[in-house]
């Protein structure tokens, strides 16, 4: 049988195994925003998610994939060599599975991972060890790197900026009720006017479609004006309910954001399957295409299976493992009512879609983590536990070397076992 | 499986705040039937209200403890975490005095002389009235954290604070009163008697006085 074969079937199973462990951690922790300020039962954030990082990934997720695929492990370097081409198999085999084993020793002992760290770390990881440290774009790593302390700052930056405007706009008004039906619709206009045009901008290319910058923008408004008329309608139909008001004032606001978290839930699996769906999909990308080429570096188009396989693994791990952790992650965080969620939410997701059209793969986790506590500087959450947050910080810097050491052990088995 | 998202969120302690006032005021409200069976000289009932008055002070006396264990210094919070530990040892207090009230008149078997009975109920209304409204203030805890302290909220909450305020101003007023009513008669009583009503008066009014106290913590927090 071809060593072909073999390469893109193992490669093909690691991919899957790895897409599967996004969708029971990563996606779950995406989508439990918005299922724990219950702006949508479990059934319809699996949906939600189902087809937006499924989207996500297709139209936006070129970019990072191919950094995931050939912008860590100097290309140049391995052409030179002649058996550069199944060293990188070899090593691009030996990072999906040592990402993936990781991910699922972190998530049994319930260590904060993130799935970008784990994958970038086991990259370099082979790279430096397995073929030398030169073989390593340490540039391009610095950059993301650097990435993942700027994104969750980023995110959290904007998050309290967001907040901030509805808590000057609509919740400290006299009248939030009114406030919040004026200005809900302007927030749903944003949010999808954010995710269209950097789609548009920075993703559409790759599957083949090219629009000038002028209409990007006018197709961005038109979408985004089209969708948060839509909200309106949903929006108007909210009528105050006097006894649950008497309760709690905010009651009938936060369902108006209800409907807004919607469309940022949306925007949010939109923004993970464009991000962080390469890190399954960029490694078995490259294998595939140096072992139907035998070559580093051949100009092939990222076939659809594997961004088919990449979506579906998610989909399979959302529904399998990842409903239960939204419903226990959705349980924890009521705390993040709508109007604090989806300012969270917005925040994470144009950060994240903007690393995406650049090409940076960063971690979804981080980036929402960091928004959160953005909306916590804006006084929006009773209590944020800084301990927690500590923890989350070692285990940033632990990832990395994990997955590093792991993916340099199966690259030696790797070399030593297949053909 | 922990989880990273999910735990960043400490336990929130506005709403176990908003219940613990609410045990509180419903411990001070007993006062009212205890009192009514004091004048009565109803000891059995006497007996079983003061039961329900100290099931109630016990109550808020757990929920007190379990709402501290849950806030540890690590929890990052739009308000100190001292002022809200301040605000709930307050807030027990109200519970505290209630209790302290229904000992020295059941412990005492005391009996409230029949021309003061009446003002003295008053009295003990309106201090029911000033927990009540502390209650009312602090109910609003949540949505100030919504609206993050800021704007129509906090005026909101200023204007109950100040109707606190004016309970309490009313409960001292009828304190005075009934003191010079009780010297009026005091030469008719035992003298002890006489001493431990003084002193059952004072107690009574500290509910009030707590009550108050509430609403000053509460201002604190606005003011940040």
């Amino acid at each position: 049988m071809d060593a072909q074969l073999v390469y893109i079937g193992l490669a093909a199973a690691f991919g899957l195994f790895m897409a599967w462990g996004i969708g029971a951690n990563d996606v779950a922790n995406a989508m439990a925003t918005s299922v724990g300020s219950k702006a949508l039962t479990i059934k319809q954030a699996i949906l939600v998610a189902a087809i937006f990082e499924f989207a996500g990934a297709v139209l936006a997720g070129g970019e990072v994939t191919s950094t995931i695929r050939k912008g860590i492990v100097d290309a140049d370097l391995l052409i030179g060599m002649d058996d550069g081409p199944r060293l990188l198999i070899y090593g691009m085999l030996a990072a999906l599975l040592a990402a993936g084993t990781w991910l699922l020793i972190a998530s049994r002992n319930g260590w904060p991972v993130s799935t970008t760290h784990s994958i970038v770390g086991a990259i370099v990881g082979f790279a430096a060890v397995g073929i030398g440290v030169d073989a390593v774009q340490w540039g391009k790593v610095g950059t993301i790197v650097m990435s993942w302390v700027v994104s969750p700052v980023t995110s959290g930056f904007i998050a309290y900026l967001i907040y901030r405007s509805v808590q000057k706009l609509i919740l400290s008004q006299d009248d939030p009720l009114a406030k919040a039906k004026r200005y809900v619709p302007v927030y749903i206009f944003l949010a999808a006017f954010t995710i269209t045009l950097v789609t548009i901008l920075k993703g559409l290319s790759h599957v083949g479609l090219t629009i000038s910058v002028r209409d990007s923008y006018i197709l961005a408004i038109a979408i985004a004006v089209a969708i948060a008329l839509l909200g309106s309608f949903f929006i108007s139909r909210i009528e105050a309910d006097p006894k649950a008001e008497k309760k709690q004032h905010f009651v009938t606001v936060e369902r108006v954001f209800g409907i807004l978290m919607v469309v940022t839930a949306c925007g949010m699996a939109f923004a993970h399957g464009s991000n962080d769906v390469a890190n399954a999909i960029g490694p078995l990308a490259a294998v595939v295409s140096i072992a139907t080429s035998g070559e580093i570096g051949a100009k092939a188009a990222l076939p659809i299976w594997v961004l088919a396989l990449g979506g579906g693994g998610i989909v399979i791990g959302l529904a399998t493992f990842g409903r239960h952790v939204i419903a226990t992650v959705g349980k924890k965080i009521t705390q993040l009512t709508p109007s604090r969620g989806f300012a969270a939410e917005l925040a994470a997701a144009t950060t994240i879609v903007i690393a995406s059209g650049t090409g940076i793969p960063i971690s979804t986790t981080h980036t929402l983590v960091g928004a959160v506590l953005g909306v916590g500087m804006a006084r929006g959450i009773e209590a944020i536990d800084l301990r927690v947050v500590a923890r989350i910080l070692v285990s940033w810097v632990v990832t990395i070397p994990a997955g590093a050491v792991l993916a340099i052990i199966f690259f030696f088995l790797f070399k030593t076992v297949l053909p | 499986m922990a989880n990273m998202l999910a735990n960043i969120f400490g336990s929130s302690p506005v709403r176990p705040l908003e219940k613990h006032i609410d045990v509180a005021f419903r411990c001070a409200k007993k006062l009212r039937p205890f009192v009514a069976a004091a004048i009565e000289k109803d000891h059995k009932r006497m007996a079983e209200v003061r039961g329900q008055i100290e099931a109630l002070e016990h109550e808020a006396d757990n929920m007190k403890k379990e709402i501290r264990l849950h806030m540890p210094k690590s929890l990052f919070m739009p308000v100190p975490r001292e002022d809200l530990l301040e605000l709930l040892l307050v807030q027990d207090k109200i519970a505290n005095r209630t209790k302290d009230v229904s000992g020295v008149i059941m412990g005492r078997k005391m009996t409230i002389p029949e021309p003061i009975a009446e003002k003295f109920l008053e009295f003990v209304d309106s201090n029911i009235d000033a927990a009540k409204q502390a209650r009312k203030s602090v109910r609003e805890l949540d949505e100030l954290f919504t609206a993050g302290f800021r704007g129509a909220e906090v005026d909101l909450v200023t204007e109950l604070i100040e109707e606190l305020d004016q309970i309490e101003t009313k409960t001292d007023e009828q304190q005075t009163k009934i003191r010079s009513a009780l010297f009026e008669i005091e030469k008719t009583l035992d003298p002890i008697d006489a001493i431990f009503l003084y002193e059952v008066i004072a107690l009574t009014g500290e509910i009030a006085d707590m009550a108050e106290r509430v609403g000053r913590r509460l201002e604190l927090l606005l003011s940040h």
